[in-house]
């Protein structure tokens, strides 16, 4: 019977060799994969035993922060959001029954510790081996409290978004977006953030407008359009155009009336008057003789059609471009697939975030040189040292430095006696450009500013845009753009 | 050194593991946790010491391995039961106390000759039986997670197939020690017997609804025939008919058939329709709510474990993440905390006790303790397999409590009266041995 014995001895000693491989498999193999499972509310959980690190403005005034709880004996961390709604779309929040939006998803690395710098990695180790609470890193934010109060405030009770660039760094200065929400809610009511209601459908409060709002650019796109038209070497400022008040496309008139800032006729003018006073015609000629694939070309440089560069998460951004549906669009030969007159004042099918426009004006005020953008400024350990700081970056050229000067002469014209005059500040000379987008509802449009200033050594560069507005873009946004610039520039500046 | 002061010296190593556990759940958990806790081990370590006089008194040659292996594990299962539930751990404690107590009768009841259990088989086999048809009764059984396992007396519960499983092996080795060379000749009418056990066991299956079960006795019947008989075309044949049973059951039995999808699909991406409340909702937030949380459990402790009384067990708002964690998903409250190095550990402890089982059954010199001590070894090795294994979707998932570890009396009980068993069947070996 030993026989026997030994060979079943052989199987039992095996089922429970099984089992160790299959923990090493579990505890081993299939950890991460399991770890980013969204229903993993373990993983979720145990790291709010971790003192996540706190997120602060430029100045250092607090946006999130942790509360203790203690559950079973055990600390957790929860956290707080002093500042509410005015800073909730670029923070987001770090819940359990919702996991983690914002800079708290995208940077939760560097909040919970586990960074790979090797000073972080050293400090955890120590702190996990000597069984005491892990620290995580404080993340330190570009973004200015009062201006972003400011925009916050000039945004109450319309959709929108206001952004605000400093084009020689690319640092974000203002991110702001309306309607918002209270990221203290989202743990313990979130139905109450659901039935939020807005002056627009959907009132979409979670939605970061500023880099994921995507938003008809109409003339604000003009800018585009003539740096190719000037880069390229086709057209000067000087450039004669006669307009009879519309364009001829594809036997069609496409009229000015279109654009009801400028709806007369302005006879014989020049490229620089048509930015000024914002005329279609002017510009449809242009698309015209430099055809959509320039056009777009300009475009890309300026950054369209690529994830705009920035720390919060990938699905929190999006890019610009035409879009079909709810498809970027990327045309195989634009001579023919796309409408060169009508891409040229920003209708088509053109579709931008406000972070977008901000960077065409930030390249065009920084010598043509587009930055980088970026949000986070720096991450400091629990004892103040610096992790990593975020260095300014170039993203590319996108014009010429004459090109450059160009157009910031066309736009401070735009806003000392063409559409843009809401946004003059006295003593400071301002670049700017108005839009003013059909959305296909009669009277019903998207409103544009952007600007940067002061125009000759810029500091600030801010895209304003206004969803369903009755008004202009030159009498409802460059107001907002003009308040947030005064309050920047009023700021010390901080290079 | 003598069997008996090799089993104290490894008792006093397995004392100071348990005190050195309890310290580590009052230092990580002390808010919670007096130092009454400490007090546990000292407590634990009497225990123990008794249970060793018990064996110098009776069973002065058996293995020295397997009481302190024993000690180890319970000690284990008491300071993870503390760390998740202190007063569970009282309840528990007092259990081990009964287990003891019932695994001292043992000993001394059959210190002299063990083996005249085997003219009493048959009325083991029908208090087997017996008490495997209790909990389906109507006026004591009780349903819990859809299967009915436990029998209620007063506000006492009690899971009376973990002792029916002792039985079952004892009514086998008397019965295959008497039938084997009948057997081994394989006329078709010795089947009789193999084709009954085999009803019988789907009978459980259906009655209990639990696969688990099932799954352990037939295990059981299979080795201790195999070795009984050598003949490994039965063990084919068994497991043949096994699983054509298995599979008629999984056409017919709902719940049977819940729990292969749950093992073979645990993850849906889409939203299936929910049992429980009727909702769609993908399977993980339902159907398979249990075995999903318990492998995040199980992965979320990695190499080396969050350290006891570290893990993460409760929701922010206190809520349970894993239900039944002290019984039958204990397994992934260790792994979570003492991370793959600790249940790695663990499970070779397991392994050690099997492996000292089948020495000790290759050690007998007769069929009935040879066969009832591979019944034995081999059902504390299939039951920990059917477990482990389920919770590490090795198998599909059925609720079984791990050895020695697991909260809950019967189980206790149960298998300290094994161990008992296989102390005597050791203590009778090595003493003929000399």
């Amino acid at each position: 019977m030993n026989r026997q014995i030994a060979r079943l001895a052989l199987v039992g000693v095996g089922l429970l060799a099984a089992l160790i491989v299959a923990t090493t498999y579990w505890q081993t193999w299939a950890t991460a994969g399991l770890a980013d499972r969204q229903d993993n509310e373990i993983q979720r959980v145990a790291q709010f035993s971790i003192k996540r690190g706190l997120i602060r403005a430029a100045d250092g005034t607090i946006l999130a922060s942790n509360r203790i709880k203690k559950v079973g004996g055990q600390k957790l961390y929860l956290r707080r959001y002093p500042q509410g709604g005015l800073y909730a779309h670029v923070v987001g929040y770090s819940t359990q029954s919702r996991s983690r939006a914002g800079l708290e998803s995208s940077m939760n690395d560097y909040l919970t510790g586990a960074n790979r710098n090797l000073d972080t990695v050293l400090k955890t180790t120590l702190d996990r081996i000597r069984g005491a609470t892990i620290k995580g890193n404080d993340v330190w934010l570009t973004l200015r409290p009062g201006p972003q109060r400011l925009a916050m405030q000039q945004l109450a009770g319309k959709c929108g978004s206001v952004v605000a660039l400093d084009p020689r760094t690319g640092k974000v200065l203002v991110m702001a977006s309306r309607p918002t929400y209270d990221p203290n809610l989202v743990e313990r009511d979130f139905a109450r953030i659901n039935n939020i209601s807005a002056a627009c459908r959907p009132a979409a409060p979670l939605l970061n407008r500023a880099t994921d709002g995507l938003y008809t650019p109409g003339s604000t796109f003009k800018v585009v359009t003539a740096s190719a038209a000037l880069d390229s070497g086709r057209f000067t400022p000087q450039s004669r155009f006669y307009d009879p008040g519309y364009c001829i496309e594809y036997g069609q008139k496409v009229r000015n009336a279109g654009n009801p800032e400028a709806p007369e006729t302005f006879g014989s003018v020049d490229l620089a008057t048509g930015l000024e006073h914002s005329i279609n015609s002017v510009f449809c000629n242009i698309g015209k003789a430099l055809g959509a694939g320039e056009i777009l070309g300009y475009a890309k440089r300026y950054g369209f059609y690529e994830d705009p560069p920035l720390e919060t998460p990938a699905n929190e951004r999006s890019p610009s471009g035409l879009y079909h549906g709810a498809k970027l669009f990327r045309p195989d030969s634009p001579q023919t697939q796309v409408d060169p007159g009508r891409l040229a004042f920003g209708q088509e099918a053109l579709l931008a975030t406000p972070l977008q426009m901000a960077m065409v004006a930030a390249g065009v005020g920084n010598k043509g040189v587009v930055m980088e953008p970026h949000v986070v400024d720096r991450v400091t350990n629990p004892n103040g040292g610096v992790v990593t700081r975020t260095k300014a970056k170039k993203l590319r050229r996108a014009v010429g430095t004459r090109t450059a000067q160009e157009l910031t002469q066309m736009m401070v014209a735009a806003v000392q006696s063409g559409t843009g005059t809401a946004a003059q500040i006295p003593g400071i000379s301002v670049a700017g450009k108005t839009g003013t987008a059909e959305t296909g509802v009669n009277g019903r449009y998207t409103s544009w500013f952007i600007c940067f200033a002061p125009a000759e050594a810029p500091r600030v560069a801010v895209a304003v845009v206004l969803q369903d507005q009755t008004g202009f873009g030159g009498q409802v946004s460059a107001p907002i753009a003009k308040a947030v610039m005064q309050a920047i520039l009023a700021g010390k500046s901080n290079p | 050194m003598s069997y008996r002061n090799r089993e104290l010296a490894n008792l006093v190593v397995v004392g100071a593991l348990t005190a050195l556990g309890f310290a580590s759940v009052y230092i990580a958990r002390q808010e919670v946790v007096s130092t009454a806790s400490l007090s546990y081990a000292g407590f634990f370590f009497a225990l123990y010491l008794a249970a060793h006089l018990v064996g110098r008194l009776t069973v002065p040659y058996a293995d020295p391995y397997l009481l302190p292996m024993a000690g180890l594990l319970t000690g284990i299962g008491l300071t993870e039961i503390y760390r998740l539930n202190p007063t569970d751990a009282f309840r528990q404690g007092l259990w081990i106390v009964v287990a003891l107590a019932a695994f001292a009768v043992t000993l001394f009841l059959l210190q002299h000759d063990y083996r005249r259990l085997e003219s009493y088989k048959y009325l083991f086999g029908l208090s087997a039986i017996g008490l495997l048809i209790l909990p389906a009764l109507p006026f004591f059984g009780t349903s819990v997670n859809g299967a009915r396992l436990w029998v209620h007396v007063g506000s006492l519960q009690f899971q009376p197939g973990e002792l029916a499983k002792v039985f079952l092996i004892v009514f086998l080795a008397g019965y295959l020690r008497e039938k084997r060379e009948v057997l081994a000749q394989g006329r078709l009418k010795d089947f009789g017997p193999l084709l009954l056990i085999w009803g019988g066991a789907m009978l459980v299956l259906i009655e209990t609804n639990d696969l688990g079960s099932a799954l352990l006795y037939f295990g059981i019947f299979l080795a201790m025939l195999y070795v009984a008989t050598g003949r490994v075309l039965y063990v084919a044949l068994g497991s043949g008919l096994f699983l054509a049973g298995a599979f008629a059951v999984y056409h017919y039995v709902a719940h049977v058939r819940e729990r292969i999808t749950i093992w073979l699909h645990p993850w849906t991406d889409h939203a299936v329709y929910c049992p429980i409340n009727g909702k769609l909702l993908p399977r993980q937030d339902c159907a398979s709510y249990q075995l999903v949380k318990s492998l995040y459990s199980v992965a979320h402790g990695s190499w080396f474990g969050t350290g006891l009384g570290k893990g993460t067990f409760r929701t922010t708002g206190g809520g349970e993440l894993i239900p039944y964690l002290n019984t039958d998903f204990i397994y992934s409250a260790l792994a979570q905390e003492l991370g793959l190095v600790g249940v790695a550990a663990l499970l070779l402890v397991y392994m050690l006790f099997v492996a000292r089982g089948f020495k000790i059954a290759m050690l007998a010199d007769d069929g009935f303790s040879k066969l009832l001590a591979i019944g034995l070894t081999f059902a504390f090795a299939l039951q920990t397999f059917i477990i482990v294994g389920g919770i590490l979707r090795l198998i599909p998932l059925t609720g079984i409590t791990l050895p020695f570890i697991s909260y809950g009396g019967s189980s206790v009980v149960a298998n300290f009266v094994l161990l008992a068993g296989l102390l005597l069947i050791s203590n009778r070996a090595n003493a003929e041995r000399g």
